[in-house]
């Protein structure tokens, strides 16, 4: 039989030699760093030569986050309340994103199954998707008052559609010869949705979910322009009100990260579950 | 009173229409494969050699005629009548094992006979090493094995295959051919196989029922009454094949006169 696969797979199982393994990261590392630090280092200069007065200089911005997190330097409104913020955000778009889950997958599957139901949605669901979430803040404020409600609504919203309509995707992209594989082998229609259309939708279906939450961390600031007092959101929202902009930049590098760790956590889900897929290896 | 045949195709026709066009892949196809016999369906493409077997396996409906296995008519595909195709059509998200042991595990087989019937097919093909290798892991021809040990891990009484080996190199080729031959010849199945090639009718087939084109049809069968194992370089072969191929040729010449 072909050796170049046997020997390709062979390795693949095997352990890689640790030393070559730890020289790639630590240079896939280095390199990423390279750009961040050109970016931090001009940022550093356009200030020091006043090329803008309303920036603050990293060093602050670093000063200030040590505050944010922990207290101890400024002792003001916003010291040590990072954790206070971020679970108030986190929440907002975990749960938001959950709840666009678990209507968007069944809704998706049914969607991409049922002719009737497809005749039924779509049309209107496709209506609606240019519609972006930023346009519906007014009316969720209406509809859901001020508050953590009108947030968790929008970031359902932005979690949505990209999980809706790559499940659709999916489930409708299932090759029709693995159906026959599996009627040839016995395996009766209705079994065939649990045996084959789910299993075959799945990397689908975890795209849209990767992208989903990452749309969830990326309406959270507009979710939580609602009023609501907790939230980096808010955080963001209350130092744009009150012109300070090292508590700007505090909130946006803490939503930058936690919205990464997320997605990474997705990744190592998704790599780990669809191990099979030729298409997601880590 | 004759022996009953395992299959029976009687006066089987196919018309698909195709934007307003009908198209006749297949007139009125008789034939009929006894228990254990290893059948080529051959001929070149638009012969309907493929649309007959896909009706054989229940995947489409005949226009006309019906296809009888077991004296019983074919209503759609079923575990005795197991498909092998060209593009294997293996579950992706299933380890070998698992691909192999999905015919059983679909019949509601308790889990410990599922693993162990699917155990002893990984064997049969030789794949023990690579029982629980997802399919993208392996070469065509491996994938090809899998298929095949799953169609035999589900006991069916007619393999029917699709060029199955069409896809894959010489080498190969060769290899799963005596295979195939192999595990024929030691669990006394009943094979249905489409080629286009002459040489690998003649090598593997009991009879080879030679169909040519527009519309499709049965044109011949042919016997072959050589002894196995059979050697493709001996003049024997060589005549089977220079008669064979003459008569697919005269049908071409006929068909363009």
């Amino acid at each position: 039989m072909s050796a170049t696969t046997v020997a390709g797979s062979a390795a693949a199982d095997a352990p890689p030699k640790p030393r070559g393994v730890w020289r790639a990261r630590l240079k896939a590392f280095g390199m990423a760093l390279i750009v961040p630090i050109a970016l931090l280092i001009f940022w550093d200069l356009a200030v020091r030569f006043g090329w803008t007065r309303l920036i603050p200089s990293p060093a602050e911005v670093a000063e200030y986050m040590v505050d944010f997190a922990w207290g101890g330097i400024w002792d003001d409104a916003f010291s040590a309340t990072l954790h206070i913020h971020l679970l108030a955000s986190m929440s907002r778009v975990y749960g938001g994103f959950a709840l666009a889950t678990l209507v968007a997958v069944p809704l998706g599957i049914l969607i991409g199954r049922n002719d009737t139901v497809r005749a039924l949605l779509d049309p209107f669901l496709q209506l609606m998707r240019p519609v972006p979430v930023t346009a519906w803040l007014p009316l969720s404020m209406i509809l859901f008052g001020l508050g953590a409600r009108s947030a968790f609504f929008l970031v359902f919203l932005g979690a949505f559609y990209p999980i809706l309509l790559n499940t659709v995707f999916g489930v409708r992209g299932v090759e029709k010869r693995l159906f026959e594989a599996a009627s040839m082998l016995g395996c009766s229609a209705s079994a065939q949705f649990y045996k084959v259309v789910l299993p075959a939708a799945t990397p689908s279906i975890f795209t849209g979910l990767r992208l989903g939450l990452g749309l969830a961390w990326f309406v959270i600031v507009v979710g939580e322009m609602t009023g609501v007092p907790q939230g980096l959101g808010a955080v963001i929202m209350d130092g744009r009100t009150l012109s300070r902009t090292e508590l700007v930049i505090c909130g946006m590098i803490v939503i930058g990260i936690a919205g990464y760790i997320s997605d990474r956590i997705v990744v190592m889900i998704m790599n780990r579950l669809l191990r099979w897929s030729p298409s997601h290896h880590a | 009173m004759p022996e009953l045949p395992i299959l029976d195709v009687k006066g089987v026709g196919k018309t698909y229409e195709l934007n307003g066009l009908k198209i006749e892949a297949l007139r009125d196809a008789n034939l009929t494969v006894k228990k254990g016999e290893f059948v080529c369906l051959i001929g070149a493409s638009g012969c309907g050699k493929s649309t007959l077997l896909r009706i054989v396996a229940g995947f489409e409906v005949p226009s006309s005629g019906e296809a009888l296995m077991w004296d019983k008519p074919v209503t759609g595909p079923a575990p005795d009548r197991g498909m092998v195709f060209q593009d294997y059509g293996l579950f992706p998200w299933l380890t070998v094992r698992q691909n192999i042991g999905f015919g059983p595990a679909s019949r509601g087989l308790p889990k410990k006979v599922v693993k162990e019937t699917a155990d002893r097919f990984v064997n049969m093909v030789g794949l023990n090493r690579f029982a629980d290798a997802w399919p993208h892991q392996l070469s065509g021809g491996m994938k090809q094995r899998v298929a095949i040990a799953r169609v035999l891990a589900n006991d069916a009484d007619m393999v029917l295959m699709d060029e199955p080996f069409g896809a894959l190199d010489a080498m190969t080729r060769e290899r799963l051919q005596d295979e195939l031959l192999d595990i024929w010849q030691r669990t006394q199945l009943t094979v249905l196989f489409v080629t286009h090639s002459i040489e690998e009718a003649i090598f593997l087939a009991d009879r080879v029922v030679v169909m040519e084109p527009g519309p499709g049809r049965i044109a011949s069968e042919y016997r072959i009454e050589l002894p196995r194992p059979r050697d493709v370089a001996s003049p024997e072969f060589n005549e089977v094949r220079r008669e064979l191929s003459n008569r697919l040729h005269s049908h071409h010449s006929r068909k363009a006169a």
